[in-house]
């Protein structure tokens, strides 16, 4: 059965959402026999996809429907227990594809409270009321303060080298050192000590921000919430994100209101087409404030994020995603004027900063991305994001020049890639005249030419050679290794320098998705695979 | 600096205030180990801090009648004299062994045994170690009150027996985590000291040691069933292919049994007691008499074997399944009992309860070495009420006990979150509550039983609510002055 990521707190069965003014309490407490398969039982706060396709969704409602709440904290709704990480049974049955697709999703996540914290003043507490290990210790540390509970027995800890032979690889690693700027020799210690530590050395360490004994925890976690609230801006009221499931044609192609997915899966193939809007949007922010959830700027780019999603877990044979934006250009430049000129307000800043997330989502994604551009195309600002997340950009020379692309503020900032840099930044590496000259463009229709001409194009066939062109391009594409066209992509779409959170994707989940493929991992006699068995694992000693 | 003193040289100042190897009776040469020394020296003052804070309360100042072990052989392990508690001889013994000793099960058979910590194992170790010792100062604490209300001197003494004892077994334990373990042991041995029975906020790392021990029934049924946890635990860990982990607990188990007996023989006197009560009454109530009725007996047997069975860990377990891979845990009596030594690719059929019914599967053995344990465990109890209800029909008493099913009131492994009755069949839980106030001990229960509870110190005599012991201790009658106590 095909998964969804679309949820409802009504709809939760892990999570509870509670509020009580500007603090929210985000309280974990997983259906042990609740997972998405029955063939394991999530034991001790563990998670599978389905608990973490919730946080994601309380994570997302959190910041457009309660955007008066100024720190989240997230607990644990089990005695003893906050979060023993990714559920180890379902990791060690599931296949190779749906690991890697899974941490993807979970490290996306944790980034989205991190996002949170930055860019809509929703600081989060973790109310660390026992065991914290792996996956449970790396949510914590997507969190901005830690407070652990000091019962001589509770500890964080990161167990997956000792006990797993694999990395803690949502983030872990790299947050520790980069984030918490725990000295690296500690790091080294405490990734290898399966126990994990508490109590004072945890602060002493920088694991954890603060400890606190069972009696006073609750205290020292509401003064810890109030003091990060303090300062935060009064913003709201939060409107109602609104449900945006496709529907799905016989053909299984995914019909949303703006996007479309069509499936052609023999070809290894998908088209995702964008639509611009034609009925009018906000301009004022009193308009977006009113338009709520339905505006297209918010609606579209949920629908293209809840796209991406399915194809990455429910149609893993699709290589190729052939991306259209179709409209009126100038429609969509006008709605990427409305929200900059609106910053201000709290709910254009969240849109902008949506479709940032959404638009690295794609950059993420391990397929590939062709854009096409050809009569009726409306890549232009936001839209043009995707072309420029695209491997490839196919615009077409037509005689009489209605063939357009256009920039606006949204490709010149505000649409950061996960490494910091625009995507222009990205694809003119250190050639900052070429952006510049395209700086100056904002606003202006380019030509296929004049786009060509200023280094937006990768191949712009006439009239005549589009078709074959194009068809060929596409039927190459899709030929060859899947393997090595998902470590080429990633390591083509980030030039420049690296940053914690493009550190996450391209070090720790590089290295965890190698050592997910290796015997001292998952062969028959390899540490996961024996983790539970009545006999311990058989390494191969080779260091490569 | 020094290497010996005795107690006429004159002491240079740079010692430490007490000779340490002195006061130690050891078999582990202890004198010229500096490193243990010099762990000791700081752990000592604070065991002994400790022990005045949370050992018996008001009892410090006077003369038990003690067992002391100042050596390994059967002469040295038990030497009976007064001794105040806070003086008493805390020693570090190891069963000694004969020649070179071999890892006998798991996957590293065959193997000499470890005389170090090896470094792949110190973690799963250290962990094996520091639950065992955190449960010997936890049933300290437990009973630190029960000494107000003894219903006899020999009782009384039978107490701090049982309490010191579990002192030594902590500085056993610790003596291990100093000597193997570097600053990671010396840190866990300090916080051995630092978490409380029951405390919120510190509490002791295995539930039924955070129990309420107030009466006398409940400390022996403490002794009957969670001390034979420890024996059971004990013996698994004397097979270990660590050694000095094997020999420790050797020598532990000797003290423990001892333990033991206090438990069987306590409740046994209690139930003899309550059928003598009985036949005296009119109407056949031993409360009417003033005793402890056969029905409340249950109640509390019913309540701490269920409490101690949890002890045992999940039924399918990968700790344990690594515990014996690793041959560090192996089954009660392995090496006498057992011929083959790997539990490979054998099968533990198991009764589990899935989708609202019991059903039996089928577990790998490995993972399944708690339950095995815990069997053994179960049988050894239904003996010990055999032997009660033996007593019972002495008296001519129409009534059996019986120790609850293994599934009975628990909260953790399979079988928690579900209802059983006393014979282990599912039930919903407005059953339980139903019956809840027939099986486990009700408030009023433990109400009347402390009423029970006054003290009787004059030798000789008993309380009315249990019955004599058959016969005194090392051989001295029942009468013997076993506590002198200190002018109050
Ligand atoms: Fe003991
Ligand atoms: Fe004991």
């Amino acid at each position: 059965m095909a998964t969804s990521f679309q949820t409802h707190p009504d709809r939760y069965r892990h999570w509870k959402l509670t509020f009580d003014g500007e603090r929210a309490d985000l309280v974990l407490d997983v259906q042990p026999f609740g997972g998405l398969r029955d063939d394991y039982e999530l034991k001790l706060n563990s998670y599978d996809l389905g608990v973490d396709i919730e946080l994601a969704d309380a994570v997302q409602r959190l910041r457009f429907e309660h955007p008066e709440v100024k720190v989240v904290v997230v607990k644990s709704g089990q005695q003893r227990v906050f979060c023993a990480g990714a559920n180890i049974p379902m990791l060690g049955s599931s296949s190779h594809a749906f690991k890697v697709n899974f941490c993807k999703f979970t490290n996306e996540t944790r980034l989205s409270i991190e996002d949170a914290s930055k860019h809509s003043g929703q600081k989060y507490v973790a109310a660390l009321n026992g065991t914290c290990a792996g996956g449970g210790y790396e949510l914590a540390m997507a969190c901005d303060h830690l407070i652990l509970i000091d019962d001589g027995s509770s500890a964080v800890s990161l167990p997956e080298v000792p006990l797993l032979g694999v990395l803690p690889g949502t983030g872990g690693l790299t947050r520790l050192v980069d984030k918490r700027k725990v000295r690296r020799d500690r790091a080294d210690v405490f990734c290898t000590t399966s126990e994990g530590i508490r109590g004072k050395r945890a602060v002493t360490w920088g694991l954890v921000d603060a400890i606190a004994p069972r009696s006073k925890f609750d205290e020292a976690v509401a003064e810890a919430a109030a003091a990060l609230a303090k300062g935060g801006r009064d913003k709201g009221p939060g409107i109602a994100l609104e449900p945006i499931e496709p529907e799905v044609t016989e053909g299984g192609d995914l019909v949303y209101r703006y996007v479309r997915v069509e499936l052609a899966e023999q070809a290894r193939t998908a088209v995702l087409r964008i639509r611009a809007p034609e009925e009018p949007q906000p301009t004022s922010a009193d308009e977006i404030q009113a338009a709520g959830s339905s505006q297209w700027s918010l609606r579209a780019f949920r629908e293209l994020d809840d796209a991406l999603l399915q194809l990455r877990v429910n149609h893993l044979d699709v290589g190729l995603v052939v991306l259209r934006a179709e409209g009126d250009l100038d429609a969509v430049l006008a709605v990427d004027a409305a929200l900059h000129a609106n910053r201000d307000h709290w709910l254009a800043n969240e849109i902008l900063a949506h479709q940032a997330r959404v638009l690295r989502r794609l950059d993420l994604t391990a397929k590939s991305f062709f854009a096409l551009a050809d009569r009726g195309t409306a890549f232009g600002g936001v839209l043009l994001e995707l072309a420029l997340a695209a491997d490839r950009l196919y615009m077409l020379a037509d005689d009489d020049e209605e063939v357009a692309v256009a920039l606006s503020a949204s490709n010149l900032g505000a649409m950061p890639m996960s490494h910091g840099l625009t995507r222009l930044e990205a694809r003119f590496a250190g050639d900052a005249s070429a952006v510049e000259a395209l700086a100056k463009t904002k606003g202006e229709r380019l030509t296929t030419a004049e786009a060509d001409e200023l280094g937006l194009v990768t191949v712009a066939p006439d009239e005549i050679d589009w078709d074959d062109d194009v068809r060929i391009a596409l039927e190459e594409r899709a030929s060859l290794s899947p393997d090595a066209l998902t470590g080429m992509e990633a390591s083509l779409r980030f030039p420049g320098p690296e940053a914690p959170d493009a550190k996450i994707f391209a070090r720790l989940s590089a290295w965890q998705n190698w050592i997910f493929q290796r015997p001292n991992a998952v062969g028959p006699e390899g540490a996961l695979t024996k983790y539970g068995a009545p006999d311990r694992p058989t390494f191969q000693w080779t260091r490569c | 600096m020094s290497t010996h003193t005795t107690a006429n040289e004159v002491i240079p100042l740079s010692c430490p205030p007490m000779s340490l190897t002195d006061s130690i009776p050891n078999n582990v040469d202890l004198g010229s180990d500096k490193k243990l020394l010099r762990a000791l020296e700081k752990w000592q003052p604070n065991f002994l801090e400790w022990w005045k804070e949370m050992g018996p309360d008001g009892f410090q100042e006077d003369l038990i009648y003690l067992r002391t072990a100042i050596d390994v052989d059967p002469a040295g392990w038990a030497t009976y004299d007064y001794v105040k508690m806070p003086d008493y001889r805390w020693g570090i013994f190891l069963t000694p062994r004969e020649g070179e000793r071999q890892v006998h099960f798991g996957d590293e058979q065959g193997q000499k045994a470890w005389e170090e910590v090896p470094g792949e194992l110190r973690g799963i170790l250290r962990r094996i170690i520091v639950t065992q010792a955190d449960t010997e100062p936890a049933s300290v604490e437990q009973q630190r009150q029960l000494g107000k209300t003894a219903p006899s001197l020999y009782d009384l003494r039978s107490l701090f027996q049982v309490n010191v004892e579990e002192g030594r077994h902590l500085w056993a334990m610790v003596h291990l985590l100093h000597q193997y373990f570097g600053r990671d042991g010396r840190e866990e041995a300090e916080g051995l000291l630092e978490r409380r029975s029951g405390d919120a906020d510190k509490p002791r790392i295995l539930q039924t040691f955070n129990e309420k021990t107030d009466d006398w029934l409940s400390f022996f049924c403490f002794t009957m069933f969670t001390d034979r946890d420890g024996k059971f635990q004990l013996a698994a860990l004397s097979e270990s292919g660590f050694d000095p982990l094997a020999r420790a607990t050797q020598f532990m188990l000797t003290e423990e049994s001892f333990h033991l007996f206090t438990g069987e023989t306590g409740v046994e006197r209690v139930v003899q007691r309550a059928c003598e009560l009985m036949k005296q009454d009119p109407n056949g109530d031993a409360r009417a008499q003033g005793g402890i009725d056969l029905p409340t007996i249950q109640k509390w047997i019913n309540f701490w074997f269920s409490s101690a069975v949890e002890l045992f860990g999940g039924e399918i377990s990968s700790n344990a399944a690594d515990y014996f891979a690793t041959g560090l845990k192996g089954r009660y009596r392995e090496a006498a009992k057992y011929q083959d030594h790997q539990a490979l690719g054998d099968v533990y059929e198991m009764t589990v309860f899935e989708g609202g019914k019991l059903d039996r599967r089928e577990v790998p053995l490995r993972n399944a070495l708690n339950e095995v344990l815990r069997d053994e465990y179960v049988a050894d109890c239904e003996r010990a009420v055999r032997k009660w209800n033996h007593v019972i029909k002495k008296q001519g008493v129409d009534v059996e006990l019986k120790l609850p099913n293994r599934r009975f009131n628990r909260s953790m492994g399979i079988y928690a979150g579900a209802h059983f009755d006393l014979e282990g069949r599912p039930i919903t839980a407005e059953q339980f509550e139903a019956h809840r106030s027939e099986w486990l001990p009700t408030r009023e229960d433990r109400d009347y039983v402390r009423s029970l509870m006054v003290p009787v110190y004059e030798p000789g005599k008993i309380a009315n609510w249990i019955a004599a012991p058959k016969k005194g201790v090392n051989g001295q009658p029942f009468e013997l002055e076993y506590v002198k106590f200190a002018p109050r």
